[in-house]
């Protein structure tokens, strides 16, 4: 049941764009048509399904104060460990990818190198290591949770801009303008969540 | 200074500003912009690194083969995070820096403004000009971080740097401004701004 809640609320409440805006510059970039987008929030969810619980390990029981030498805390070395682990990830993930499933592959095109430098990737593992999580498991359903509500937003703005061309917007709102103005709204919606205790 | 150095400088800060018209760097900023404080914690934190890490990079350019160049740019510029979060760290207790600071600090990493400058700029020139176009582009976003948080701040909190502003006059502090979203709408006016301003920035 701890499980459920956390899926839940870490896809909803916890959203990673509308409530941490983690991710931003490749959200709205990609998302121009339903189809591209939809190819990044995949390999989105798959990335930090492989990165988190990693860094969990590696957080656990290499990087915490007293983990591997009584008495030595290497926590100040998060953030290259981290970075290192989600940029070499990426490129084992894309080889394996390319050898395996070609099609996969040329699905998540230029995606795949493009994500070594998302937040939402390195963000996840910050907000891991700052949420104290019991196991493995809370960090992979965690994982999946975050990945999962990434896809989701990036998908309805994409819904949202293709819709948006056909209106008539003012011409210096047009464009960056008003999809900031419309992720802010998006955003307003989501906060409807954040009154639900799971 | 001659003409060109001039224009290094001056272009980010308002033309080609990171964020209202390259769109880089939103993903780690909007959540600091709540307090004053904390977006000028966090625009001299970019101006740090961006600046340091163009020129460290731009020193190392010919020597850096070509495919291993993202790794080592990810190794300098989270080094210098790691200088500037420990840094911070140290002042946390007598400056009261917000923890929370901390998580954005270390997205300064995955910053799109470091990396975009650092590939599109300091590989392909001298020091000092990239040293200049990353405190420049530095301080162009941070000028937008203090924009929005001045007004989020004044209207949500009635206050600017902690210190009562509106309050006294009996103003009711509107908690609409201090959710996370308002700060995207807050954006989407300066574009809008600078855009009629602009016109050839204009999108069709």
């Amino acid at each position: 049941m701890e499980y459920l809640s956390l899926f839940v609320k870490s896809i909803f409440v916890d959203n990673m764009i509308f409530a941490y805006f983690l991710g931003m510059c490749s959200f709205l970039a990609v998302s121009k048509n339903v189809k591209t987008a939809a190819g990044l929030g995949v390999a989105v969810i798959f990335v930090l399904l492989v990165t988190l619980p990693i860094n969990y390990l590696l957080n656990t029981y290499v990087l915490a104060p007293d983990a591997l030498i009584e008495g030595v805390d290497l926590s100040f070395l998060s953030f290259i460990v981290f970075i290192a682990v989600i940029a070499a990830i990426v490129q084992i993930v894309e080889m394996v990818v390319e050898k395996f499933s070609p099609e996969l592959y040329s699905a998540l095109g230029i995606f795949l190198p493009l994500i070594a430098v998302n937040c939402a990737i390195l963000g996840g593992s910050l907000f891991m290591q700052q949420k104290d999580f019991l196991n493995i498991g809370e960090a992979t359903v965690y994982a999946l949770g975050s990945g999962i509500g990434w896809f989701l937003a990036i998908v309805a703005l994409a819904a949202i801009r293709e819709k948006m061309s056909y209106s008539n917007v003012p011409a210096a709102l047009k464009g960056l303008g008003i999809t900031f103005i419309t992720v802010g709204l998006m955003g307003l919606a989501f906060m409807t969540f954040m009154g639900i205790a799971l | 200074m001659d003409a060109k150095l001039k224009e290094t400088i001056l272009n980010p800060i308002f033309k080609g500003n990171p964020i209202t018209v390259l769109v880089l760097g939103i993903c780690s900023s909007l959540a600091v912009t709540v307090t004053l404080k904390g977006a000028l914690v966090m625009a001299l934190s970019v101006i740090v690194v961006c600046g340091i890490s163009s020129l460290i990079l731009s020193l190392l350019r010919n020597t850096i083969p070509g495919r291993v160049r993202i790794i080592v740019q990810l190794v300098v510029v989270a080094m210098m995070v790691i200088l500037v979060d420990q840094v911070l760290k140290s002042f946390e207790a007598t400056y009261a820096i917000d923890k929370q600071l901390s998580v954005y600090i270390g997205l300064i990493i995955t910053n799109c403004i470091v990396m975009g400058r650092i590939e599109a700029f300091a590989l392909g020139n001298k020091p000092w000009p990239s040293f200049l176009d990353g405190v420049a582009n530095g301080a162009g976003y941070g000028l937008i971080l203090i924009i929005v948080a001045f007004f989020r701040e004044l209207l949500g909190s009635g206050t600017l740097f902690g210190i009562d502003i509106l309050n006294r006059f009996g103003y009711v502090p509107n908690n609409l401004v201090i959710l996370p979203p308002f700060a995207l709408i807050l954006l989407g006016c300066i574009v809008w701004v600078q855009r009629s301003i602009q016109k050839d920035l204009q999108e069709k």
